[in-house]
């Protein structure tokens, strides 16, 4: 075994999981004092400078809550399901290229060659813990939060699948890497700036990109039980949803999965669509350490970017009504993406590249 | 009263007419009933219907008219063939007056309506403001004439008369004579029902003041009814006052076991406390009155030597226990003995369904020795009993004692010489009776059901605590017979319980379930086992008791004074 | 009666809710943007910034005893508020004026004098039903504790926030 390869595996997941949950709490934070600002409200700023120590009062809250298991649940399913929320979720980040390299060592942690695969793969696994945690509740609102959840996920994963094969057609690889180093080359996929500019293929192919970025960011909302899709939760309608019957930490894992699950969505999307941790002008890590963490820090910017804009349409948009979600889903959006990908085939197929 | 005029002989009705509507009563009928049977009710202070009428408050002025005469002395007819009135021009008090045929009255008229106006504000002249330390308010008759026939506003300027105020008119009873409206109920009270004439008007005009006669003081046994006929604040209740506002008190129904009289009562208490008890009228028992004595005897319900929990013998001393645990207990520790080695002690102060069940645990264990401990005190002409158990005619009825007291005897030589060996002591001091506690503590059972520690509860082997009078539900028969109901006004202490469900208790755990689940329980099955009381239930007893005993007993003097007072 | 909305006919260009969507993520916008740049302020920063010398003279807070200018706590215990209170938060104990005490006439007092300001509902009943002028609601509003009994006034704290009361009917005055 190479020694240094897992060591050096060891502390990238390691900084990678500190820098993701240091950025999901923040992501709290920021939810709170943006949705304030937007509303005219000041938001949480008492705790610490600017209120910049809020996560930390929270988390110390969750953490001494009394961690209270109802007498009507499923005991096992009902502990399981929080950890099936938070689990996936931060597993897909396993194979996002973060970052160029860092004295030589690439920044990713594992860079396999189903990149995407497995990124589809693990992430339907977080519907898991929400159908299990509406189920083992055995109480009404968590019921229904878990039977909603099931059917929006299953029909949005579609669209999100579709959604992405344009870009695979395209670059012709599911390594996320391959598909970093080919917007490096070509310009980033929705904004195809870099190359060679009288390519009329990548031009045109852009129309398609950008479908495929629109629906697969929408449909990444959806996976994400993200308003105007947080029909699971509802909270005016089914109480709290699937999480009705948790309190704590077990709550609070949920809550915070679905932050999680923000970041990593908007992960896939930044280095699916926007460059990775490309940007132009800026050289990689082969040129200097410096270089490699101002890619790593390009890379955080643009998932930051990102969750504003998530949280910017959480407080703008009003819900959905169940049967408008499924219309959107099956009748527009799988509609859409399906068409898409003729176009970027017939595109790629009949434009000459060069 | 009206009770004994409807007994006798049919009487004359007369015919008058109260605010344009014809009615008809019987002769004798004063004015101010006739109008309160008509519905239209006269304001008064002085009048009070068990005491004579004086007519000095002026408050119950009315129209009065008589019926026109003809020519012929005979009233003319109207179109409507009842008689013409001549209506006096000036107001007449209705409480001195006795209806009389064809007589005219006007209640609500202007000049009615203007006469009590004066005189509520005459009254309000020399009153003092101080209804918010009044214990009257919220009870005051001044107060809601006021409101009902006053004006809105005092047109009096002037000083008001300084007099005594707070002082002790006796060892009851306060009096404050800047609130007194000289109205003379408290006076008649003491000359015509009490029987002692002590109080008295000094001065004259507006520094006539209520007193007692120099030398003496307001203190015998019906003192405090004074407060309660007093209309306003002047007489209070030095138990009572500033203890409780009024307005506060829940007003339960019930009556005083303090003799075998049972005078009716209502009991007023506030979150489980009782703050007074007042007489309740009842013509066939206690008119409207009752004696100091029994009126103050609830203290004891809130002492501090309530027993609060059910205690068992373990090792050598009593330690706190649960019932189950208590009672099946004091029921083994029984079982150990046949019937002739045990006795029980019960008590006039039970009410019938716990002598009634009593009788049955004597039935169930076998044992013949059981009697009541007689209780006896001086009592009076008026209302007070020599008999202080208010059940000596439940027990004797329903076969608990045939003498009271008359078996006493033997269960003490029983238990010195030893051949009584069980002791069931319900509501009574054993030691009362001549048992010294060594004897007690020789016994090898000794079950006490008591509210209060006393010298004997000490001794016992199982301690199970129970409720008072006010906390309970149950019946009693009085000295004249008459059957009555005790209503729960407070929740018992601690985890004290209603004896007859330790009672019943006791015998399931020898006989397994009897059907007794509720107070009407046992009720029911003592009516269907016993004559005097079948047909009946507590409900059916009603508020004023029903009588189911004759007992040869000349009627008590008030009776007489009251029919002598009927017929002047 | 029944009344039937018919739902208003939508153009092509709002079918897609696109401008719609758009328009309404440029208003938030506009609302972060000002909000962040300090543009408008709605927010009142509490503990720091309070409203005290705003508070209109009506201004319902915590009730509380007065004393006369003859030092007397106005109170009588006639306990009216007590039975006005619509949370039942009043709960008081009369005492008596000992004979020879300087208030002797007023004869009544309250001995104890609790307001449990957990249930208090800040009505102000009890100031319009005291026939003695002697309790009134007060301008404190901050009244915490971290405890109930923390929370619950007893008469001294009460007469503490009340204070003295100045031209107010003296009806016990030795000489009326």
């Amino acid at each position: 075994m190479d020694y240094a390869f897992i060591f050096s595996s060891l502390i990238k997941i390691a900084a990678l999981l500190a820098v993701v949950l240091g950025i999901m709490n923040y992501a709290v934070y920021a939810e709170r004092r943006i949705s304030a600002l937007i509303q005219d409200r000041l938001g949480p700023n008492r705790v610490g400078p600017a209120g910049l120590f809020q996560p930390i009062a929270d988390a110390a809250k969750f953490l001494l809550k009394e961690d209270f298991t109802p007498a009507h649940v499923n005991t096992f399913y009902y502990w399981l399901a929080p950890c099936l929320a938070m689990i996936p979720a931060i597993t897909t980040l396993a194979v996002v290229p973060f970052g160029s390299s860092l004295f030589g060592v690439p920044m990713v942690i594992a860079d396999i060659n189903v990149g995407v695969l497995f990124v589809f793969a693990i992430a339907s696994l977080g519907v898991y813990g929400i159908v299990i945690a509406g189920w083992s509740s055995n109480s009404k609102y968590p019921f229904l939060g878990g039977v909603r959840s099931s059917s929006q996920m299953i029909s949005y994963e579609l669209s999100l699948g579709l959604a992405v094969i344009p870009v695979f057609l395209l670059v012709g690889q599911l390594r996320l890497t391959e598909v970093v180093r080919y917007q490096i080359e070509n310009g980033w996929l929705i904004a195809p700036f870099v190359g060679d500019w009288g390519n009329l293929q990548k031009w045109l192919l852009a129309i398609p990109m950008m479908i495929s970025f629109v629906v697969f960011t929408i449909a990444i909302f959806a996976e994400t039980n993200r308003l105007p899709f947080d029909l699971p939760e509802a909270e005016t309608e089914l109480v709290g949803g699937y999480h009705t019957e948790y309190g704590s930490m077990k709550f609070g894992l949920f809550f915070l999965g679905e932050y999680v699950a923000m970041i990593t969505g908007s992960a896939i999307i930044v280095t699916l669509f926007l460059g990775g941790w490309h940007f132009p002008g800026v050289p990689d890590g082969s040129h200097g350490w410096g270089w490699g963490l101002l890619n790593i820090f390009i890379f955080f910017s643009k998932i930051a970017g990102l969750l504003f804009v998530f949280i910017w349409v959480r407080w703008t948009l009003p819900r959905f009504r169940y049967d408008q979600l499924m219309r959107l889903g099956w009748v527009f959006f799988f509609e859409i993406a399906l068409v898409n990908i003729f176009i970027a085939a017939i595109i790629i197929a009949y434009l000459p590249s060069k | 009263m009206s009770e004994q005029v409807s007994a006798s002989a049919p009487p004359q009705m007369v015919n008058v007419q109260i605010n344009g509507v014809w009615h008809e009563f019987p002769k004798g009928t004063r004015v101010i009933e006739a109008c309160e049977k008509a519905g239209s009710y006269v304001p008064r202070y002085c009048y009070h219907k068990k005491l004579s009428s004086p007519g000095n408050c002026r408050m119950c002025l009315i129209e009065m008219g008589l019926p026109k005469m003809g020519p012929d002395r005979k009233p003319e007819l109207g179109a409507d063939g009842k008689p013409v009135i001549n209506w006096m021009p000036r107001p007449q008090i209705s409480c001195a007056q006795d209806v009389s045929e064809g007589m005219g009255i006007r209640t609500d008229s202007p000049l009615a309506q203007e006469c009590r106006k004066g005189v509520m504000e005459f009254l309000l002249i020399n009153h003092p403001l101080d209804c918010p330390i009044c214990d009257q308010a919220g009870e005051c008759r001044l107060q809601e004439f006021s409101v009902e026939y006053g004006r809105a506003d005092s047109r009096f300027l002037e000083n008001k008369v300084k007099k005594p105020k707070n002082i002790e008119l006796g060892p009851r009873v306060t009096l404050d004579d800047e609130r007194c409206i000289l109205c003379s109920r408290c006076i008649r009270f003491c000359q015509e029902v009490a029987q002692d004439d002590v109080l008295g008007f000094v001065d004259r005009g507006s520094h006539s003041v209520l007193t007692a006669h120099p030398g003496k003081r307001l203190e015998n046994n019906y003192s405090l009814n004074t407060v309660d006929i007093c209309p306003v604040g002047a007489l209070t209740s030095s138990d009572f006052r500033f203890q409780m506002r009024v307005w506060f008190l829940k007003e339960t129904k019930s009556f005083c076991t303090s003799c075998a009289t049972g005078c009716n009562t209502v009991i007023g208490t506030r979150e489980d406390v009782i703050y007074r008890q007042t007489p309740r009228e009842n013509d066939a028992v206690n008119s409207s009155w009752m004696c100091d004595y029994g009126r103050l005897n609830f203290n004891y319900l809130q002492s501090e030597k309530r027993l609060l929990e059910p205690e068992i013998l373990s090792g050598d001393k009593l330690v706190p226990s649960d019932w189950n645990t208590a009672i099946a207990h004091a029921a083994a520790q029984l079982k150990h003995f046949s019937g002739w080695e045990i006795a029980i002690i019960a008590s006039g102060r039970m009410t019938n369904e716990e002598l009634w069940l009593t009788r049955q645990l004597a039935t169930t264990l076998g044992v013949d020795l059981i009697d009541i401990v007689p209780r006896t005190g001086p009592g009076d002409d008026i209302l007070l009993s020599v008999d202080r158990n208010p059940n000596t005619n439940g027990a004797r009825l329903l076969g608990v004692t045939s003498y009271p007291g008359a078996r006493l005897r033997e269960i003490v030589d029983g238990v010195a010489s030893g051949r009584i060996r069980g002791l069931v002591a319900l509501g009574e001091d054993a030691a009362d009776i001549g048992l010294t506690p060594a004897q007690l503590a020789g016994l090898p059972a000794f079950v006490v059901l008591n509210l209060l520690a006393n010298n004997s509860t000490a001794a016992a082997t199982a301690l199970l605590p129970s409720f008072g009078f006010a906390e309970k539900r149950g019946s009693m028969i009085n000295g004249k017979g008459r059957l009555q109901r005790l209503n729960r006004a407070v929740r018992g202490p601690g985890q004290a319980r209603d004896d007859w469900e330790i009672l019943r208790d006791l015998i399931q755990a020898y006989s397994g379930r009897n059907g007794i689940y509720s107070i009407e329980d046992v009720f029911r099955q003592m009516s269907e086992s016993v004559p005097a009381l079948a047909g009946l239930s507590l409900s059916k007893i009603g508020d004023l008791g029903v009588q189911v005993l004759e007992i040869e007993q000349s009627p008590a003097p008030l009776w007489e004074l009251e029919s002598e007072k009927a017929a002047r | 009666m029944a009344i039937t909305v018919s739902r208003p006919k939508l153009n092509f260009r709002e079918r897609l809710y696109l401008p719609a969507i758009l328009s309404g993520m440029a208003i938030t916008m506009r609302h972060f943007k000002n909000m962040l740049f300090g543009r408008t302020k709605v927010t009142m920063q509490y503990p720091e910034e309070k409203w005290d010398s705003h508070m209109p003279e009506h201004y319902r807070g915590a009730p509380a005893l007065v004393r006369d200018d003859t030092g007397r706590v106005r109170c009588v215990a006639c306990q009216l508020c007590e039975f006005i209170c619509p949370p039942r938060a009043i709960k008081i104990i009369p005492g008596e004026f000992p004979a020879g005490d300087k208030f002797a006439k007023v004869e009544k007092f309250p001995h104890e004098f609790d307001i449990d300001m957990i249930r208090c509902i800040y009505c102000g009943l009890c100031e319009e039903v005291c026939p003695e002028q002697a309790i009134y609601l007060r301008k404190d509003y901050a009244i915490t504790g971290f405890t109930r009994a923390d929370m619950v006034h007893n008469k001294e704290k009460l007469l503490e926030i009340g204070g003295v009361m100045h031209g107010v009917v003296l009806k016990w005055n030795e000489k009326k």
